[in-house]
């Protein structure tokens, strides 16, 4: 019988299968869980009144990253709450014996992007965290989806979790993005939601597909797999080929030598879809014309073309009522009126950063913009590295003091503005270019207004203080 | 630790009539600092329910003096949409809704409501439709045994899988039932001691 890649990975982690298990549901291993500190003390709390323990700390490992301060790490955290959970963190994993990348840590930073740094994602393996970005690993040929605490505190206790089998969407890229500088994995997976909507994947797990794919790096392939769960996916993938194994080897947590060589033969073999299985779900969309895409609403399939102005409701909506209500209350939200180009929206704010976009590959491609340029008077602009070693990578190249002699604030690494749990937030009214993945109400601030956008036109928009075609600058 | 199991629900409902409504929005991210699992009824819908100075907005559905004390919400497609943070149901649980019928749901949140003993019903569009015409002042039905939303005397029946129906009728602990399978995990450990061995 002919396999999907996912339906390879499911079968390769099923310990107790649907018509054994009593309630219909696939108890499932788990291979890798990551933790950080805002889903996961209620988990250990539950361990603890219950008298469990953790069964595997040997696979689960933690960082703190949604409420760290990114400015002055030497400092106190000074909001108390903040605090509080950073030390439950601590404690826990301590208590627990779970391996903590804690704030004063080299390899501290937001756990999607620590966790291919350290090469805790390898191919074949079943990977979980509290959040619902960890979509991002799929890209190495893992099913990787986020989980809500009461299933942390279940994989904690037992290593596995039991799940109704996803769907399989077959999502191909057709083409090549002409110009590559300026038209990127973010523009890509904009577009794909722009197109199937925010539940277009829902109770499925995506396999993007298509020759484009092999000529992305995996930082582009993250920011592709990353977005998925924007269109309502459990989880997004791609089959792993020579680019994964190169980014693998030698990374801390990955086998050496032969043991790795080994590792890579099985997945070449094995890691990959049938070329005559079927999926439950196709789409398939053209990249290679995409324009630069900018979001102008309140979700993250109101997207655009650049070169376009804010929709009438009526033209989005394509005639539902509900589908037009959301696109009144957007464009009120947003404080848009239908008809003004994209390049006339002036800038507050500009975010680079998030899980989405703050790998170095993102930081180098904003740093190209930036070089020899000023941030407009009117913005203030933030680059906040994925990762401390991300920072320090960057650094080595001097990308810190191109973004500084820009006027870019150059900071330390966490979530920071993509969410604003730590003081990186809007305040009421402005207006953000961001490299992140949400512009939900309020997500940076209440009351503050988000696009998103890549890291080239996130720094372009910085630089001129509105959206600008970067396609004329490269 | 196991729930109680669910019963009949009678109650009214309260309309939200809006899509993709995310968790950013059921909870928003400056209450996500606690480290409990209780209070956070005060902070649902948050920014919905009051304004940059912390008054209540008198246009927002929970504000309505006609809809307080109701223990099922209604809503539209994708609802729970976004973040993975589970605080967004111990809100709504929190807050005493028991129920929430909307459209479709998104993945993760679906999940969270039936690990808190909240009973997530997915109706068609159209029958969305007649509920939120009829939810002012109609009581509603939710009978989980025979899967069905009743009111003004029409039974709507809703589909649900057996392991999450049962799971709320009998207020079972997840993790204890998964600890019976103990031979199974270990077997598989055994099979790939280093799970990442090939």
């Amino acid at each position: 019988m002919p396999e999907t890649l996912f339906e390879r990975l499911w079968n390769g982690h099923v310990v107790v299968p649907e018509h054994d298990s009593l309630n219909g549901l696939a108890l499932l291993y788990v291979d890798r869980h990551l933790i950080h500190e805002v889903t996961s003390p209620q988990a250990f709390d539950g361990l603890r009144g219950s008298g469990r323990t953790v069964r595997r700390p040997d696979l689960t490992f933690a960082t703190m990253d949604h409420n760290v301060p990114t400015d002055n790490r030497s400092l106190p955290i000074v909001d108390p709450d903040s605090s509080l959970q950073v030390e439950t963190l601590a404690q826990n994993c301590k208590e627990f014996g779970v391996t903590l990348f804690d704030l004063n840590s080299p390899d501290q930073g937001i756990v999607h992007i620590i966790a291919p740094e350290l090469g805790l994602t390898l191919p074949g393996t079943v990977i979980v965290c509290g959040d619902s970005h960890t979509s991002t690993l799929g890209a190495f040929g893992t099913f990787a989806f986020g989980i809500g605490t009461s299933d942390v505190e279940h994989v904690l206790a037992t290593q596995c979790l039991w799940l109704n089998k996803p769907k399989t969407f077959a999502l191909e890229l057709l083409g090549h993005p002409r110009n590559p500088h300026a038209i990127t994995a973010k523009d890509i997976i904009l577009s794909v939601i722009r197109h199937i909507g925010t539940s277009g994947a829902l109770g499925t797990v995506i396999e993007y597909r298509g020759e484009s794919i092999s000529r992305f790096s995996m930082e582009q392939r993250m920011t592709i797999c990353n977005m998925s769960i924007e269109a309502g996916a459990r989880a997004g993938l791609m089959a792993p080929d020579k680019v994964t194994s190169d980014y693998l080897r030698g990374r801390r947590f990955c086998p050496r030598g032969e043991h790795f060589e080994r590792m890579v033969d099985f997945w070449q073999r094995n890691l990959r879809t049938d070329n005559n299985a079927k999926f439950d779900k196709y789409f398939s969309i053209n990249i290679d014309q995409l324009a630069p895409q900018v979001s102008w609403g309140t979700n993250p399939s109101m997207v655009i073309d650049v070169t376009e102005a804010i929709p009438y409701p009526d033209d989005f909506a394509n005639g539902t009522e509900n589908e037009k209500k959301a696109a009144l209350r957007a464009l009120e939200y947003m404080a848009l009126e239908p008809g003004t180009p994209v390049t006339d929206i002036p800038i507050d704010r500009v975010f680079i950063g998030s899980c989405t976009n703050s790998r170095l590959g993102d930081l180098v491609e904003a740093s190209i913009i930036a070089k020899g340029r000023r941030v407009s008077p009117g913005v203030r602009a933030l680059v906040v590295p994925g990762s401390q070693q991300v920072k320090r990578d960057a650094e080595s190249l001097g990308l810190d003091k191109i973004f500084k002699a820009a006027g870019f604030e150059w900071r330390d690494s966490g979530c920071s503005m993509c969410l604003g749990m730590n003081p990186d937030i809007l305040a009421p009214r402005e207006r953000c270019a961001s490299t992140s993945n949400r512009n939900f109400e309020g997500r940076q601030g209440l009351g503050g207004r988000t696009h998103l956008v890549s890291p080239v036109m996130a720094a372009a928009a910085a630089i001129e203080g509105h959206f600008v075609d970067i396609r004329d600058w490269f | 630790m196991p729930l109680e199991p669910f019963r009949i629900v009678l109650s009214k409902a309260v309309p939200l009539d809006m899509a993709n409504v995310d968790t950013d929005q059921i909870i928003p991210k400056q209450f996500l600092k606690s480290v409990q699992k209780t209070g956070y009824g005060k902070y649902l819908f948050y920014n919905w329910r009051f304004d940059f100075d912390g008054k209540p907005r008198s246009d927002f559905v929970l504000n309505d003096p006609r809809f307080q004390r109701r223990e099922i919400l209604l809503a539209r497609s994708n609802f729970g949409s976004g973040s993975s943070r589970e605080h967004a149901v111990w809100a709504i649980l929190d807050y005493g809704f028991k129920v929430i019928i909307a459209s479709s749901f998104a993945d993760i949140f679906f999940d969270n409501c039936f690990k808190n003993g909240i009973l997530a019903i997915s109706l068609s569009e159209s029958e969305m439709d007649y509920l939120f015409t009829v939810a002012y002042n109609q009581e509603f039905e939710i009978n989980l045994a025979l899967q069905t939303v009743t009111v003004t005397g029409r039974a709507l029946s809703f589909v649900l899988d057996p392991s999450r129906k049962r799971k709320l009728l009998e207020g079972f602990d997840d993790i204890g039932i998964t600890l019976k399978f103990e031979s199974q995990i270990s077997d598989y450990e055994k099979k790939s001691p280093k799970p990442l061995d090939y």
